[in-house]
């Protein structure tokens, strides 16, 4: 683990009892961040990325046992009180989530929900927080923004809606700001344009990021590391470039393969990945990709990978049968 | 103009003249759907797409009457669909059927699988329960369930993708010709997308489907479709063959709209803000062209003047007074 490391997410795993046996959620993840970097996490509904960056912040439901250590800016979270949790959570490690009708509270108007951050945790008086409030508005790109503050969610598109919570996640200056699939609920010109944003924000304030989401295009371009996730595990992780051009895990490549291409003819089959993640309740005992991996030999049948050290720095796998991307790839 | 638009496909299924449709809310009236006209001939598959809100499902609803039409006619196989009422129009409908976004909200969560399936069977007036069981299995094999382990189950034992299954199962039932696929994979994951989406072309080869794909993604509409018709805030802004409007689009719209997907390659560094703005409200559409608030090349003529489809490309036909190609 890097020292410097603004996140350092160790041996963590999530463990949720259900009617039908014990989920396991997260399963012994390690991950760093550096302040300032961003990393992508990328994954299928119900791969655990969710409840990663929950565990992460601390909000799990109260019925998950977590175990493992999150540290962020030299603190174990686990051992914060929910008092020193609440004011992190404010201060520091800020969330966006996927979808801003349900996150914003649709009778407060977008002023108060703005300014209520910025009175309790920046202890500014009333003008000075609507002074800032106006703002950060204006930041996120929301046109007549003194007009604006007096309106409530539903009046907004949820483009804008989207910029609100955003504005509301940067309002204090946050050290890690979580977006958990920020733009999955947004038409793809709205996508391009919340993207954009984070990213010139995550920049110009030096900010960490990660962004969680299902779509290796949307990480592709915006980010420094990527992690990818099946059945709670981290399957392999890389810095971006690396990634995309020597991936090793064969759900990597799969997952990409199935995002249908601009350039393909019309009418082309996709290579859809078959069959579906299994039953998390239901743990395989070798690899948790094994029954939908084209390469798949009887090893991964009944041995479960551990993350191995690629030949670039910084690019870890979870595979037996690490695939060799074109030739002239250093193997 | 229209005629050569017209003309564009033979033997149309599906034909649409200058179709409106509009909702009254409260005082003020939303231009839904604004003199849309397009064809769609037997065996193709059309995407229709458009940012959230440019009518382009209020479009895919009006075509099979299940929004009322303010003006503008519906031809389905010769025959015109506006005009008709009661018995003759729930007949038509057994022929053209809808597949919905949420998979999961598209299914009674309280009946069972096999009665999700066979409903459209018993609405039809099929009284034999042995030839709906029959009809049901043969429809869920053929969209890759086990008949025999899904009929007595309920939709919340089913992931989306196996529930977007079901629901085209039951939209393949009565052996329709015409199936409106309304944003079908939206709502899934990227493989499950990709599983649905080669699900639906191999239906439609194998029940000789002509299908109208609504999407947002363009990417995905270009998948499955021949042909594609872009959409914004109510009127058609480019219509044509899915290579060709891809490579060589001529409205800055449809243009905007390859831009904003997100390409898989660390490489190709994100265009910053190629999307300009949100689209203004459809119950105050911009004069002229709808386009010009958001639109790099809009002058004088674009606010006065309404453009008209105009042919730009053989088969590709674009409503923007300054085109790109």
């Amino acid at each position: 683990m890097n020292d410097a490391a603004l996140l350092s997410v160790e041996d963590v795993a999530v463990d949720l009892p259900t009617p039908r046996g014990n989920l396991r959620a997260v399963d012994r993840v390690d991950l760093a961040l550096g302040a300032g970097r961003t990393l992508g996490i990328v994954g299928e509904s119900g791969c655990g990325k969710t409840m990663l960056s929950r565990a992460i912040l601390q909000l799990l439901p109260k019925k998950a046992r977590l175990t493992g250590r999150v540290m962020f800016d030299g603190r174990d979270l686990a051992r914060c009180s929910a008092e020193g949790l609440r004011k992190l959570r404010a201060r520091s490690l800020a969330v966006v989530f996927q979808d801003p009708m349900t996150s914003l509270n649709p009778v407060l108007t977008i002023g108060t929900q703005l300014t209520e951050t910025l009175l309790e945790h920046l202890e500014l008086d009333a003008s000075a927080a609507r002074k800032r409030a106006v703002e950060l508005l204006a930041a996120v790109g929301i046109p007549e923004p003194e007009q604006r503050l007096t309106q409530y969610p539903h009046q907004f598109s949820g483009g804008m809606r989207q910029r609100v919570a955003i504005a509301i996640a940067l309002s204090c200056e946050p050290k890690l700001l979580i977006a958990d699939e920020p733009t999955t609920a947004l038409d793809v010109t709205i996508q391009a344009q919340i993207l954009d944003l984070l990213a010139r924000e995550q920049r110009r304030r030096h900010m960490a990021m990660i962004l969680i989401t299902h779509d290796l295009g949307v990480v592709a371009g915006r980010t420094d590391e990527v992690a990818v996730m099946y059945a709670g595990r981290i399957v392999e992780r890389a810095p971006t470039p690396v990634l995309f051009k020597k991936m090793h895990m064969p759900y990597t490549e799969a997952l990409l393969a199935a995002i249908p291409k601009l350039e393909a003819a019309p009418h082309t089959p996709l290579p859809a990945i078959s069959g579906r993640p299994p039953d998390p309740t239901r743990p395989l005992a070798g690899c948790a990709f094994s029954p939908r991996c084209r390469y798949a030999s009887d090893r991964c049948h009944s041995e479960k990978p551990q993350l191995a050290q690629a030949e670039a720095r910084d690019h870890r796998y979870a595979c037996f049968h690490p695939i060799k991307l074109a030739a002239g790839v250093d193997a | 103009m229209m005629q050569e638009v017209m003309r564009a496909a033979s033997d149309p299924l599906l034909k649409v003249e200058n179709l409106v449709v509009e909702y009254v809310v409260g005082q003020r009236v939303v231009h839904a759907v604004s003199d849309v006209s397009l064809q769609i001939a037997r065996g193709e598959t059309l995407g229709l797409v458009g940012e959230s809100g440019c009518g382009k499902s209020t479009l895919g609803r009006a075509v099979l009457r299940l929004r009322p039409v303010v003006s503008g006619r519906v031809i389905f196989d010769g025959e015109d669909l506006t005009a008709m009422q009661g018995e003759a129009l729930r007949k038509m409908r057994r022929r053209a059927q809808l597949i919905f976004q949420d998979p999961i909200a598209s299914l009674n969560p309280r009946r069972r699988i096999g009665d999700i399936v066979a409903e459209p069977l018993v609405i039809a007036g099929y009284d034999d329960a042995g030839r709906r069981q029959q009809l049901v299995y043969e429809v869920l094999s053929a969209v890759g369930l086990d008949p025999a382990l899904v009929v007595d189950r309920l939709p919340h034992e089913f992931s989306g993708g196996q529930c977007q299954r079901i629901c085209i199962a039951r939209a393949l039932v009565l052996n329709p010709e015409f199936i409106i696929c309304d944003e079908p994979v939206s709502a899934l994951d990227v493989s499950i997308r990709a599983q649905i989406l080669n699900l639906l072309e191999e239906m439609k080869i194998r029940f000789g489907l002509t299908l109208l794909f609504i999407a947002h993604d363009l990417a995905v509409v270009k998948a499955v479709s021949d042909r594609v018709a872009v959409m914004y805030l109510g009127r058609l802004c480019e219509v044509g063959p899915s290579e060709q409007l891809f490579t060589k689009p001529a409205h800055p719209y449809t243009e905007l709209l390859i831009e904003a997907i997100p390409v898989p390659d660390p490489d190709v560094r994100p265009a910053e803000s190629v999307a300009v703005g949100e689209p203004p409200s459809p119950i105050a559409p911009p004069s002229g062209c709808r386009f010009r608030t958001r639109c790099p090349r809009a002058d004088q003529r674009c606010r006065d003047e309404v453009p008209e489809l105009r042919p730009v490309a053989p088969g590709q036909y674009a409503a923007c007074h300054h085109p790109l190609t």
